[in-house]
């Protein structure tokens, strides 16, 4: 599985992070777990749990080490307890998620609550308090990251944007160096949205025929090998596909652009003059860019087709085709969405692949719709002026323009993690 | 991995006319789709190996650095470049790991309220963020605020935003898989809390964490945008991580692509000839490098996560 992967997914309801499970007739009684095992597998009798000995621990911990195999890699929605690790695990550990909270209410088991002796439990209790002290303290420091990037941001965007003597949203002027603060961001919100846009109508497509390939028709043997291919995707550098993009694709797409000329009464393909470094070229570059997280998203929705589904599809006669749309794209369709958004979400903030290949269109240049052309977005405008830093006012405009960024992915970031987690809670 | 569920074997004639012909076009597209995406993976690769191997090869590569020589000198290496990514990244990880797997550990033994919620979509929300915000962000703290100078340190500590939160999803994902039976026996044994988490369930879930942080390694060392904005480029050696110009594998590919024209000089006649380019050879050599040492790391994590022992 993908687990080790660094993007997110979907993640699996919580199950293990409850440690008060322990009380088990009332918690198993809870609810139908999604795969019942038969309670009693080896003969052993496990409605009644008994107390865990040292040698217990020491059985669960080899029977553990034995059971890193993939048990049943079908069914989606399972406990995270290993169903091979043991048969009183099924009523020990509840299959269901209880929403205790550790915090207000102290697990019994937790031995700093047992009554023990008084200079021990003392101790103890301090360690605990601890332990959870950093954990919190941990998970507020990256709570107040988030919220210093905003706060700082906008903090030093705020100076230039007050100086600033054109309309922020609409002007097309950049001037940053005179006396004068004169900038807007209307040309960067186009180029950053168009090169996107190239990008998600290439990669959306092959990345869902990708998914559907490795999950529904490739033979498993061959599934295993694509996955990784595609994940080596996503394991190049973006400065590698940045200088691949400038010196090897941009000239080889020169004779496609040329092509595309002849539709040029259609005004995204009109005639510009630019050889290379348009927005085809790096809108092609992006696509193969996002096309490993979209397909991981896709991907991973797609597996997790209940199969009752399929075999519904397969009863009925349905070619592989038809079974695909009847069941796999309707149970996937959020997935879908929100791996093209998180696609899109990565579009708009890759730098330094755009900020090689995009030819930088000459100051005051007439605006056009066409993609044969150069053009900036919100990051190649600040990698290509990072050396202009020095002066606080400069660098403000460019501040501002990177919180427009910042808030720009952060909306579309969201949305995305919206639906996962909206599809999550139904299925 | 789910397994393909294959068709009954009915199945597979069923259909007939246009249902068929749709059928076999679906299956041409899917299979069409992945012979795309195979295109851009080797011919970039062949691009790189092709033009970098003999430059990274060749003697010194490893050894020396580009102190001294212009695009038209023959020699030199990249050692000054690989110091530098080595030190930067191996920074960045020394402060990211433990907050990250603190973080997890949060979100897994002691998070189930609003704050671990909102923390939780934090994690996610720094997951998106672009690294050219990040660098801007340590830009606006150190540079311009606290008054720092470009140096390796601060795009180290931009890298930490980025490697932060891969950390934290594998770790969580991973303690996640941790059995509860574990963690229970382990209280039942008296053991407090901490205790269970630092000596059962942290072992437990070990080199499922090592391929995590493996990840989040690979995911930075190949960040260019922060080294853009926080620290310039010097083709010296400088190990100095927290003061001067540092060069690292991005950097000196950036470097490279400013001198990629044609150059000319004078013989001993006196007459005007091209000289050689090195540039793109120190540019493939080192973009072919930088791959190498991300899919050396890949494969790691990959290798690591063979031995996990809990397992999903």
């Amino acid at each position: 599985m993908s687990t080790s992967q660094g993007e997110p997914m979907p993640d699996r309801d919580r199950t293990t992070d409850d440690e008060s499970t322990t009380r088990a007739s009332g918690s198993a009684a809870g609810g139908p777990p999604p795969k019942v095992e038969p309670p009693s597998i080896a003969g052993e009798s496990v409605l009644a749990p008994r107390p865990a000995t040292d040698t217990d621990i020491e059985r669960e911990m080899g029977r553990l080490a034995a059971a890193s195999g993939d048990a049943d890699g079908v069914l989606p929605p399972r406990p995270a307890t290993a169903t091979d690790l043991g048969h009183e695990i099924e009523v020990l550990g509840s299959a269901e998620p209880l929403a205790i909270s550790t915090i207000d209410q102290p697990p019994p088991s937790a031995a700093g609550d047992l009554p023990a002796g008084p200079s021990r439990s003392g101790k103890i209790r301090i360690g605990d308090r601890m332990f959870r002290g950093m954990s919190i303290g941990s998970g507020l420091i990256i709570i107040a990251l988030v919220v210093a990037v905003g706060a700082f941001l906008v903090v030093k965007a705020w100076p230039a944007l007050s100086k600033d003597k054109a309309n922020f949203v609409l002007s097309r002027d950049w001037s940053t160096d005179g006396k004068v603060l004169r900038f807007g961001i209307v040309d960067l919100l186009w180029g950053t949205i168009i090169v996107s846009v190239i990008a998600m109508i290439l990669a959306t497509p092959i990345s869902l025929g990708i998914a559907l390939f490795i999950t529904q028709y490739a033979p498993k043997r061959l599934a295993t090998p694509v996955a990784y291919v595609i994940d080596l995707l996503a394991a190049i550098p973006s400065i590698v596909y940045g200088i691949w993009g400038l010196i090897v694709l941009a000239p080889a797409l020169e004779p496609v652009q040329r092509a595309l000329y002849h539709l040029d009464f259609i005004p995204i393909f009109d005639k510009k003059n630019v050889a290379t470094g348009t927005i085809f070229d790096a809108g092609i570059v992006l696509a193969v860019m996002i096309l490993p997280i979209m397909t991981a998203i896709s991907r991973d929705v797609f597996e997790r087709t209940p199969r009752q589904n399929i075999e519904a599809a397969w009863a009925l006669g349905a070619t592989r085709w038809e079974m695909i749309r009847l069941s796999v794209i309707p149970y996937g369709r959020a997935g879908i969405v929100s791996g093209a958004m998180l696609g899109l979400g990565r579009a708009l903030g890759e730098t330094v692949a755009m900020y090689l290949i995009l030819s930088k269109p000459a100051t005051g240049a007439p605006f056009t719709p066409s993609i044969f052309n150069g053009a900036e977005t919100f990051a190649s405008k600040i990698a290509n002026n990072a050396a202009e830093f020095e002066s606080p006012t400069s660098a403000g405009a460019y501040i501002a323009a990177g919180l427009v960024l910042f808030v720009l992915t952060f909306i579309v970031n969201a949305a995305a993690r919206a639906i996962v987690n909206r599809r999550k809670e139904f299925s | 991995m789910t397994a393909t569920i294959a068709p009954p074997a009915f199945g597979a004639s069923k259909g007939s006319g246009r249902r068929k012909v749709k059928n076999n076009v679906m299956t041409g597209l899917v299979w069409l789709s992945f012979g795309i995406a195979l295109v851009p993976l080797v011919w970039l690769l062949y691009t790189v190996l092709d033009r970098g191997l003999h430059a990274m090869t060749r003697n010194g590569w490893f050894t020396h650095s580009q102190r001294g020589l212009t695009f038209t000198d023959p020699g030199g290496g990249a050692y000054h470049a690989i110091l530098g990514t080595l030190e930067e990244v191996g920074f960045c990880t020394l402060i990211s790991v433990p907050i990250a797997i603190m973080v997890a550990i949060y979100l897994v033994e002691y998070g189930n309220n609003w704050l671990a919620r909102i923390t939780t979509f934090m994690v996610d929300i720094l997951t998106g963020v672009p690294s050219i915000v990040a660098a801007l962000f340590i830009y606006a703290l150190f540079l311009a605020t606290l008054g720092g100078q470009f140096a390796g340190v601060y795009a180290s500590l931009a890298l930490v935003l980025l490697m932060v939160p891969v950390v934290v999803r594998t770790t969580e994902e991973m303690l996640k898989l941790v059995p509860n039976e574990l963690r229970e026996a382990s209280y039942a044994l008296g053991v407090p809390k901490w205790k269970t988490i630092v000596k059962i369930v942290l072992p437990t879930a070990f080199t499922g964490i090592t391929t995590g942080v493996v990840l989040g390694i690979a995911r930075v060392a190949g960040e260019t945008a922060p080294l853009l904005v926080l620290v310039k480029y010097t083709p010296n050696i400088n190990g100095d991580l927290f003061s001067g110009f540092q060069a690292s594998l991005p950097l000196m590919i950036r470097d490279q692509v400013n001198n990629l024209g044609a150059s000319y000089g004078l013989n001993a006649d006196g007459a005007r000839v091209k000289l050689h380019n090195y540039a793109p050879d120190r540019l493939w050599g080192a973009a072919l490098t930088l791959i190498l040492i991300v899919m050396l790391l890949n494969l790691i994590a990959r290798l690591v996560g063979r031995f996990n022992k809990v397992s999903n």
